[in-house]
């Protein structure tokens, strides 16, 4: 499982992966919106954890479609599958790798970004709580939608008609623990309910995602 | 004689194919009854005025819209564990309906939310819900017209529809959290004292077995077509396979 992961971070650093694409998706998503609500400062500021989180979930969705996509087209997927590797670990890998590369630079641009929509110094905590815990089930959710549609024609644009309403419970407690901790207001219970989403994403979503790999495989 | 014996798609047909013309009838007439009663026998409620009335196609459809989505779950559940095609094909059948009447139920409950709150559209739980319930019913149904092979495309339509339910179930609960809403609690159920009057309740009770029949008559078709769809399939592709060695 360590070497597939190594092989997936490497690829995707290396081979003009998808690597900071998804980073330069978020920043333009932000960059776009103050053109689009217009340069006042409260009003950016009362959005930006909204903004910022419906960005990160944009830009993770835009890389879903190549988790395994790639290895599909190249063949190293029906080889994959016959090692002695379960595929739920196969998929607990993927999303990691997956999340390694795009998730956590989300995690890490974001206070940059807070400071562009003016979000409070107070919120920022929370946000980066907030996206780091909710990231991951972000990509455990997307390498499922990706194992149903992979080896489809326009599978990509079915990929993100399948996954965006699986986000949205995580979009709305990960929000609004970014929102209440920019109010001030206390913002433990959202995260928590996120962390208990996350976990059991990663505890069930595999199986769901080995069983969808399986019916593609045979 | 078990249930299972109508898993095979003949004899699913020849019992209900005879039974769906006398069940859309039914239906047609037990909805007019319902709604006609409703529309022009009952009482204007104070405080709703004549406006409740829709009540009666919004309710209904509403009901259906969730019990259409709980069918799809039983059908895929039954497909994954024994593998009868004609419950994978009674799923595929169900989701349009399911998302006409997730559609019916949307735009009654904006036609009575005008004049009773003011607005055509709140971000109020309930809502909310009903509108991401149709969005899963669409990515299902694009799932199932995606995928070329039969069997591949109701095993991963099945494993979505289970995920789906969780996820839709989650999503319920989450936007309470995120906002309390406009629209009334409950105030339909078998056991409560604090039911809507009779006078309504009954009326809406016919309208309610109106629209199952309607939903039960519109998949039995569906599903007929679908067998049909798929027996014309094979024999096309068997005639396919035959012509090279005719040439």
């Amino acid at each position: 499982m360590r070497a597939l992961l190594a092989r997936d971070l490497r690829l995707a650093v290396r081979a003009g992966g998808g690597f900071g694409l998804g980073l330069a998706f978020f920043l333009i998503v932000v960059v776009l919106v103050p053109f689009g609500v217009g340069p006042e400062t409260a009003i950016l500021a009362r959005i930006a954890p909204g903004i910022l989180w419906v960005a990160a979930l944009l830009a993770a969705l835009l890389s879903l479609d190549r988790i395994f996509a790639l290895d599909h087209e190249d063949g190293s997927l029906p080889l994959l599958a016959t090692a002695p590797l379960p595929l739920e670990m196969l998929a607990l890998a993927k999303a990691l790798a997956h999340w390694i590369t795009t998730g956590l630079p989300l995690v890490v641009a974001a206070p940059l970004l807070g400071v562009l929509l003016h979000l409070p110094g107070e919120a920022m905590p929370w946000l980066l709580v907030s996206l780091a815990i909710g990231t991951p089930a972000l990509s455990l959710i997307g390498t499922f939608g990706a194992a149903l549609t992979v080896g489809l024609r326009r599978g990509g644009l079915l990929l993100s008609l399948i996954v965006l309403p699986l986000y949205v419970p995580i979009l709305i407690f990960g929000a609004e623990a970014a929102r209440r901790g920019a109010e001030g207001l206390p913002a433990a219970t959202p995260l928590m309910l996120l962390a208990g989403i996350g976990l059991g994403c990663a505890a069930l979503l595999p199986f769901a995602t080995a069983a969808a790999l399986r019916v593609t495989l045979r | 004689m078990s249930i299972w014996s109508y898993a095979n798609p003949r004899k699913f047909l020849d019992t209900t194919a005879p039974w769906v013309p006398w069940l859309m009838w039914l239906a047609a007439a037990v909805l007019a009854v319902g709604l006609v009663w409703g529309f022009f026998f009952t009482p204007e409620a104070e405080r709703f005025g004549s406006s409740v009335k829709i009540i009666y196609l919004h309710v209904p459809s509403a009901l259906m819209a969730i019990n259409a989505w709980l069918m799809m779950l039983v059908a895929s559940l039954i497909w994954l564990i024994r593998r009868h095609h004609v419950s994978a094909l009674a799923a595929r059948a169900a989701a349009p309906v399911g998302m006409v009447m997730t559609v019916i139920a949307l735009i009654t409950g904006a036609i009575w939310g005008q004049p009773m709150w003011g607005t055509w559209w709140a971000w109020d739980p309930r809502l909310t819900s009903f509108l991401i319930l149709f969005l899963f019913y669409l990515g299902y149904i694009a799932l199932w017209t995606a995928i070329p092979d039969p069997d591949s495309a109701a095993d991963l339509t099945s494993v979505l529809c289970l995920v789906g339910s969780v996820f839709a179930i989650l999503s319920r609960y989450a936007v309470n959290f995120w906002n309390q809403g406009l629209h009334q609690g409950a105030s339909l159920s078998l056991d409560k004292q604090e039911n809507v009057a009779d006078v309504f309740w009954v009326p809406l009770l016919v309208c309610m077995a109106g629209f199952v029949l309607l939903f039960l008559a519109l998949v039995l078709l569906r599903t007929g077509t679908e067998i049909r769809a798929r027996r014309i399939a094979a024999l096309r592709a068997r005639a396919r396979r035959v012509e090279p060695v005719r040439a």
